[in-house]
Parts: C-alpha cells; structure tokens; sequence
C-alpha cells in the first residue's frame, strides 16, 4: 500500500451528519466494543439513513470498528450515531465490562489457549 | 461483507495493536489470523492550512486508515487486531485506540530498522503497554543475530523479539502467543479479573 494511499486529503463530513456535535457523549464506546441491536426494534421513524443502516448491521453482534466499515463512515461519528441509539434504547453494548479497565489474567489465559490451538 | 455477525454467546472483546512503518506487513500479519477479510475505516484528522488567506479559516483535513481484523478466541471472547502506523501524528487520533489493550506487535523490516524508531519511542513515551518485537522476513532481508536487534532498537532484555513470516497463519499467531505471554508479566495483569 502506498503512503498517498493511507495519508490522503478528504473533506469533514462528521460535523454535518452529527447535528453539530464532534465527540460521542458516552466515552465507554471503543472501536473493539460489541454491539447488538434491541430485539425486534427497528430505528425509530425519526432516524437517518445512517441510524437505520447501523441498526440493521447489528442484528447479530459486531464491534464499532466494524459497524464503521461496512457503512464506510469514521469510527468517531459512528460512536456518535451508537451513543444516540444506545439511549433511545434501540442498541445494546453487548461488551459490558467498563471499556478502561485491561481484560483480567483469567481472560489473557484464554486467549493464550485459543491462540495455541492454530 | 455485513452479516459476519460474532457468535451471539461472544460477549467480551479483547484487542492487540499492530504498530509499524508503511509496508513492514501489519495487514498481512492481521489477515493471516482474522476470521474475516481485514477491514478498514478511515479517521480524518485537521491539519494547520498551508498558504491559506487568514479571513478564509479552511482547514486542511488528511485521512489515516485503520486495518483490523477478528479472531473468534472462545465460546465468550473475541480477539480484535488493529493495524495503525505508529509514528507520532496518528497517535492523537488512535488515543482510544492504546486504552485498554492487551498489547502491541511492532513490526519491524530489517531493511530498514531506523523506520521503526519513531514508532517505539511513541509507544513507550505514550503508553505503558507491553509489546513485543516483530521481525519479519523478506527474501532481501539482512540477517542479524536478535542480540544485535535488541541493541539496534535499545530493547529491554526482557523484550520478546521474534521472527515471523506475516502471510503464515501459525507464524503468526506465534508472535501473539509471544506478546501474551509476556503481558502475562506485567503488574497490570497480575491483579484478580475484572
Ligand atoms: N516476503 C514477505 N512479504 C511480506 C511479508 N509480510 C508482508 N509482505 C508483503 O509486503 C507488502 C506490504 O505488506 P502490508 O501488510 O500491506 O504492510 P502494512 O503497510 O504494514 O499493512 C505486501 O505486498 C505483502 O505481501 C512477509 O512476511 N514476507
Ligand atoms: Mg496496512
């Protein structure tokens, strides 16, 4: 991959699409957070194309960073977009531990074993 | 594409950086190991605009991209790698990125080992994360003895250092075991679980 490739100019949509506001209000959201839609509740009638595109993807759990993705938007508009529908109840953070605190030793030993069985 | 949802008793996510100069083969070494295709969002950042009338405030914006990909590690814990160049301006940017993870992967050319300076010396001045070394091998790729690594890049001696194929699945997921591992040393992760 060329460096122009990973470092190229591009025009701010973010500001435009999130109502003015620049940064999620909730900052437990990570890229690697999990994500799951409420069952059975479609975006609301309200919703932009984006929200209902974003509740749609998560009928099954994804994390941000690929929810961000698949609908080609930044990561930090798309927590902006998952902050609004964790609050009006449509999406949950499927990952519940508190996004600051490391993963515990029980949890690296796991990902030990896992690794050792490729 | 969408629709590779995680299994639905998947409920934690752990993640591991893979920092690295251009082309030293983080994405190959992420889709060795991934489940599914790498990924990639990309993240703007404001530049200060060169050259432009002051009553006009434009602001320049340039792009970084982030490649990542998922490994399914468990009944309950999915693995995320994210591959970010490591030098000193995408670091603003990624600060969410270095909360929270296990660890990085510095991926390291030996054709070019000076590449790799900046990328370290943001790691330690920024975080206080574990890391391990990288070297992967090209075909061209000189090849010194790991103590002469270890001194080019002012590495601890407790550092893991390890060679790696990065389009080699098992290679691969050797350096991870490697980092883990030596995470697992680290007070951070000596304390009870969360
Ligand atoms: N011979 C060899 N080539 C590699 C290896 N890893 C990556 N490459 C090649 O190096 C190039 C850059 O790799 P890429 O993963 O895109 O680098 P990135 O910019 O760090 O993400 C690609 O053409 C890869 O096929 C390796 O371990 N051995
Ligand atoms: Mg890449």
């Amino acid at each position: 991959m060329s460096q122009g490739d990973e470092y190229r100019d591009h025009p701010v949509r973010s500001y435009v699409l999130t109502s003015g506001r620049a940064h999620p209000t909730r900052n437990t959201l990570r890229p690697e957070t999990l994500l799951v839609a409420v069952d059975g509740r479609p975006a609301p009638t309200t919703a932009t194309r984006q929200q209902r595109d974003l509740v749609r993807l998560c009928r099954g759990t994804l994390a941000l960073a690929e929810v961000a993705a698949y609908l080609a938007l930044p990561v930090s508009l798309v927590a902006v977009l998952v902050s609004d529908l964790v609050d009006s109840g449509h999406l949950t953070i499927r990952s519940n531990h508190q996004a600051h605190v490391l993963p515990g030793r029980d949890i690296l030993e796991k990902v030990l074993d896992g690794l050792r069985n490729i | 594409m969408p629709g590779q949802h995680l299994a639905p008793s998947v409920a934690r996510s752990v993640k591991v950086l893979v920092v690295g100069a251009f082309g030293v083969g983080k994405t190959t070494l992420i889709g060795s190991v991934s489940e599914i295709e790498p990924l990639r969002t990309e993240e703007q950042i404001t530049t200060a605009a060169v050259g432009v009338d002051p009553g006009l405030p434009e602001k320049q914006t340039t792009t970084v991209a982030l490649d990542f990909g998922r490994l399914t590690i468990s009944q309950e814990i999915a693995l995320y790698m994210f591959g970010t160049p490591g030098q000193r301006r995408f670091w603003d940017l990624w600060a969410g990125l270095a909360d929270g993870a296990v660890g990085a992967l510095v991926m390291v050319d030996t054709r070019s080992i000076e590449a790799s300076f900046e990328v370290l010396d943001q790691l330690e001045l920024r975080t206080k994360m574990p890391f391990a070394v990288v070297i992967n091998q090209f075909p061209d790729s000189p090849q010194y003895p790991v103590e002469r690594i270890r001194a080019a890049l002012d590495l601890l001696p407790t550092t893991p250092i390890v060679r790696c194929d990065a389009r080699n699945r098992t290679s691969s997921a050797q350096a991870l075991i490697q980092l883990v591992e030596h995470a697992l040393t680290f007070p951070a992760f000596q304390k009870a679980p969360a």
